[in-house]
């Protein structure tokens, strides 16, 4: 920083003002070319410009007012030439910031790992269930939901399971204590499925209905790599006048493509539900090999995926008792469903259906 | 079930797709095939197959036959077993059937002068040995083979009795109070009033439709023989075989359904057998039937069936053409119906006697689309001109799983169950937990009252695999209530273990506190409108906190005057029980509480374009004197430009030397519309020293 004090002046002539002002002005020059830093930058300004102290207010004091009237001018105007100078030098130290040498000493080690924030994951069972929630409602379905602790009547009789029917032994049953002396269609049991919902919205809402059902079911089985007494699924129910089985293939079909990819086919199979007439089971084209044969559709190329059919007639008939409009005569819908776990195992190369009720924060970490 | 293809080419002669094009078309109309394995030149495929509940028609190699018949167009071959002259009895063999609730026919041969032998193939249409070898089915004689081999072939049950042993005659009833029977597997039965049983007039002879007797059965000395070929109820048979724990290859086709036109056929073809090793018939066979269960079985009314109905459920084809009458015609006439024509387009159908399961229009127009093809038909989507309803709770719920990811909790999903000393643990209302009747184990004998025990067992599941930090949380149902009516409700739980975790080399992991729970809490109930929260605690003696909480590191959670919930420490009981050594956070919300208010909508309000002045008090507190009362002093103040106030340090002498402790107390105040004063800022100094200070603080000298 430039300290020593101006000089007097010893002639008045061109170029001894000449000489003065160009050595004023390699001062500033040189003492700008250092600056680094707001706090010099400002300590510079003050030095030159500061209105009290500064160096151009003392050769305004010194030179100006002790220059001759024919010299004034003169003076003037080089004084003004070397203000607009010091003032240019402050702008471009101001706007230059600091020396390449001054930032080079914060230099930083950019390849350490960034600092990351604490983010949760969600379930991949709530992600599964999400999204296909999404590509339903993009369909034009709301979501219903209903209890997880049924009756007989809801689980089991009012989906055209009769009491004693061979088909209720295709679902294991958990069921609650103290039953036994209850009329059979009043004893609570765990849902054995989500379709007991379509049932209890037939009741509240005439047709047309158009719902999806996400929910945890339960089952009395083993447990193994793919099998878990707790499982999740999500159902499906459209009723609605002229609702057509080609109407099931196509909502089915455009679904999966919604959920696995445009490439994906479907194809549809008889199938058996007493809940439904005709059943299908539906197959969706393998979406590891597109249907070549690899080891996870077994060589088929298909991998079989959820069941579905057109609702029977008998279910409307247990629907009518509450809302008549369910008359089979008239309107005619279909329904479907499909477990949750298998499709996120799926997306998501999950190979053990434990994995998703332990809680590991490892498991769970990589889903955030 | 195993199917041979050289069998039921037997029964197609006209057949001519090979073995693989034919599983690969019965799968795709619903008679599912697993499996094709090649048997051997000469010797066809074996199939396995995996066919539906319903379809008990197509359990055996006719029934299979005969879809294959209908896919193709083939001529299938009657079943015809040509038996020889009977010489005449005495009298007629008695058959009576007394349940005729349960027994809808009995048919009955007498054989006379058989020899029980070794099994080989007796006449075409009978090659027992060579189909049981393929089948790898064991021979045992030619009795018990006659029998397997009419299952086999037409899925008809049949048994045979040791005529000898059988005294009077056949009798079908139920049993009688303490009856015994020993059946065929060699075990003492005492039967129930409610079985249904062959019997004769001393004694029951077969738990009927389900297992024979052992007294009754046929042995190498067996001479003369008694046919049963019967037709049994459903469900009669159903309970029968589920009292005595039994399920056989005939209670299977009982139970689902039996041709009732079978029996005759069926008898025939074990007689033959028989017969084909010496022996007579001695007398016509006796054939009893009800004709109530005739009239719902083989002999149904006529089904009405429009081909606009057809058209109504089944929608559009790929194929212009589509499904016309002669299609409805043609597939249905091949499964066994009989189509009468009943105006333009429609039918009146009689169904045969062996599709019980067909009994509806909508079951012939499944049966239709199935033959017909069902990837022969269109996608289309239904056209929908409603609105989509989100449920009341979609918001809250979807808000509260921000809120705890966003805080780096992640979402778990655990049992439903839990064991009994974890219910009572952790139920809210004491005594309100429901057991299971049939639990998968003891630990999962209740509904889970709360998600504590799940949350509790992954944490530990977590520390135990030395993973040491945890942050988890679920949104779950608990249930409350009795077995005779079970209350249901969401509830919201997280906890948490170990530290913040490293999150660059330039930060140090932090151990997670009381307090980074509870500000979880304090994030989840600000997406709520809520007028005041409070957070208390109670002593030990009330009995209000939790068990499962450290009694003085605990907080009820209190919104507008209701308890949404408890969080705090795991008590080191519960800790030591489950040999966790970390302190456990853990916390459950009653979120149907919160689901019952409405999401907060933020307001945005002027910002000051005014300095801010910060000033910090350093105070010196009696212990007794918590944060709490330092916080409603300063709210009492109702001072405008006390804009914010807030702990920024709080210090205890580590040694508690004390009864006193040190707290520094920042607070910011700001004007919306000037530059604070310097005696205006004097004057809220002083207004703050003095609430303070009445509150219980004084200012350290």
């Amino acid at each position: 920083m430039t300290t020593e004090a101006i000089p007097t002046l010893s002639s008045f002539d061109a170029a001894a003002l000449d000489r003065a002002f160009a050595a004023l002005d390699a001062q500033a020059t040189h003492a700008a070319s250092e600056l680094s830093g707001p706090d010099a930058v400002e300590a510079f300004r003050l030095a030159w410009l500061g209105r009290k102290q500064g160096r151009l207010k003392a050769v305004q004091d010194l030179w100006l007012k002790a220059a001759p009237v024919d010299a004034k001018k003169s003076l003037g105007q080089r004084f003004n030439a070397l203000k607009t100078h010091v003032e240019s030098l402050l702008d471009q130290a101001a706007g230059a910031g600091p020396s390449d040498a001054a930032l080079a000493a914060e230099a930083i080690d950019i390849t350490l790992p960034g600092t990351r924030r604490l983010l949760g994951a969600e379930h991949p069972i709530t992600k599964t269930l999400n999204e296909l929630i999404s590509v339903f409602a993009a369909l034009g379905y709301s979501v219903g939901v209903g209890p997880e602790v049924e009756t007989d009547f809801y689980n089991f009789e009012s989906m055209n399971f009769p009491p004693g029917h061979p088909a209720r032994d295709t679902q294991d049953t958990l069921v609650v204590a103290n039953q036994d002396r209850r009329p059979q269609r009043d004893r609570l049991l765990m849902r054995t499925h989500t379709s007991p919902v379509q049932m209890r919205t037939m009741e509240l809402q005439p047709p047309p209905v158009r719902i999806v059902i996400p929910g945890k079911v339960h089952r009395n089985d083993a447990q193994d790599a793919t099998h878990s007494p707790i499982f999740h699924q999500v159902e499906g129910l459209c009723v609605d006048t002229n609702i057509t089985f080609s109407d099931l293939k196509g909502t089915l079909d455009h679904a999966m493509k919604a959920l696995f990819g445009s490439s994906v086919k479907t194809r549809f199979f008889p199938s058996f539900f007493p809940f439904t007439e005709p059943s299908a089971d539906v197959q969706i084209s393998c979406i590891f090999c597109g249907g070549k044969g690899c080891r996870k559709c077994k060589q088929s190329g298909w991998i079989e995926l959820l069941g579905c059919g057109m609702v029977d007639p008998a279910v409307f008939a247990f629907a009518a008792e509450k809302q008549p409009a369910y008359d089979s005569k008239k309107i005619s819908g279909f329904a479907f469903g499909m477990g949750v776990e298998r499709i996120a195992m799926m997306k998501y190369g999950i190979s053990e259906i434990g994995q998703f009720y332990a809680g590991d924060m490892r498991f769970l970490g990589q889903f955030a | 079930m195993k199917i041979l293809t050289k069998w039921i080419r037997a029964y197609l002669p006209a057949l001519s797709v090979d073995d693989h094009k034919l599983a690969e078309d019965l799968t795709l109309r619903g008679i599912a095939v697993d499996g094709v394995y090649d048997l051997g030149p000469g010797n066809g495929s074996l199939l396995e197959m995996d066919v539906t509940t319903n379809r008990v028609d197509a359990m055996n190699h006719y029934g299979v036959a005969r879809e294959a018949a209908t896919i193709y167009g083939v001529d299938l071959k009657k079943l015809d077993f040509a038996l020889p002259a009977a010489q005449p009895a005495a009298a007629p063999f008695s058959v009576k059937i007394e349940a005729e609730d349960a027994c809808g026919r009995f048919t009955a041969r007498v054989l006379r002068n058989v020899t029980i032998a070794d099994t080989r193939d007796w006449f075409p249409g009978a090659e027992v040995d060579t189909y049981f070898k393929l089948l790898e089915q064991k021979k045992i004689s030619n009795a018990v083979d006659a029998s397997n081999f009419a299952w086999l072939a037409m899925g008809q049950p049949t048994h045979t009795f040791d005529l000898d042993k059988i005294e009077g005659g056949i009798v079908v009833r139920r049993a009688r109070k303490g009856e015994k029977l020993k059946t065929l597997d060699g075990i003492e039965r005492t039967l129930d009033p409610e079985d249904l049983v062959v019997a004769d007039h001393a004694k029951p002879l077969a738990l009927a439709g389900v297992m024979g007797g052992w007294d009754s059965m046929i042995t190498p000395a067996t001479k003369n023989v008694l046919v049963e070929a019967a037709w049994f109820d459903p469900i009669a048979v159903r309970r029968t075989a589920r009292r005595h724990g039994l399920h056989t290859d005939a209670s299977h086709r009982f139970e689902r359904g039996a041709d009732f036109n079978a029996a005759p056929l069926a008898s025939a073809l074990v007689c033959s057998i028989l017969l084909a090793s010496g022996g007579h018939i001695e007398g016509d066979l006796v054939d009893v039937r009800v004709p109530a269960i005739e009239a719902r079985t083989a002999a149904r009314k006529p089904v009405a069936l429009a081909l606009s109905e057809v058209h109504r459920h089944l929608g559009t084809t790929l194929d212009a053409e589509g499904i016309i009458a002669s299609t409805v015609e043609t597939v249905l006439t091949a499964l066994g119906c009989v189509l009468a024509p009943a105006g333009d387009a429609a039918w009146s159908v009689t169904l045969p006697s062996w599709r019980l399961d067909v009994e509806r229009e909508i079951d012939l127009i499944e049966e239709i689309a199935r033959v017909y093809g069902y990837n022969r038909f269109a996608n289309t989507l239904p056209a929908f001109a409603g609105g989509v309803r989100a449920l009341p709770f979609v918001a809250a719920e979807a808000a509260a799983r921000e809120t705890l990811r966003a805080a780096g909790f992640h979402e778990a999903i655990s049992s439903t169950f839990c064991s009994a000393a974890e219910a009572v643990l952790t139920a809210p209302q004491p005594g309100q937990s429901v057991p299971l009747g049939n639990p998968l184990s003891e630990e999962a004998g209740m509904l889970r009252p709360s998600l504590v025990p799940g949350m509790l067992a992954m944490v530990g599941g977590n520390l135990h695999r030395d993973i040491a930090d945890v942050r988890l949380f679920e949104l779950g149902t608990v249930f409350s209530g009795t077995t005779e009516k079970v209350e249901e409700h969401p509830a919201l739980a997280f906890a948490a273990a170990g530290a913040l975790p490293q999150q660059s080399a330039l930060h140090a992991a932090r151990p997670l506190d009381f307090y980074d729970i509870k500000g979880v809490v304090e994030q989840l109930l600000a997406r709520f409108q809520l007028r005041a929260v409070y957070f208390d605690r109670f002593p030990p003696e009330a009995g209000l906190t939790p068990a499962w909480l450290h009694p003085y590191r605990s907080a009820r959670i209190v919104a507008d005057g209701i308890t949404v919930g408890w969080f705090g420490q795991l008590h080191p009981v519960e800790a030591s029980v489950r040999k966790l050594k970390d302190a456990v956070l853990v916390g459950e919300v009653y979120i149907d509480r919160l689901y019952k208010l409405p999401l907060r909508k933020p307001a945005a309000r002027e910002l000051s374009r005014f300095q801010p002045v910060r000033r910090d008090f350093s105070l010196v507190l009696d212990e007794s004197v918590a944060w709490e009362k330092i916080d409603q002093a300063l709210d009492g103040l109702h001072l405008p430009e006390l804009v914010d106030w807030r702990a920024r340090e709080v210090f205890r002498d580590p040694k508690r030397t004390t009864q006193e402790y040190s707290l520094l107390l920042g607070v910011t105040f700001q004007a919306p519309d000037r530059t604070l004063r310097d005696d205006e800022l004097q004057s809220f100094q002083s207004q703050v020293v003095e609430a303070v200070g009445k509150a219980g603080a004084r200012l350290r000298s």
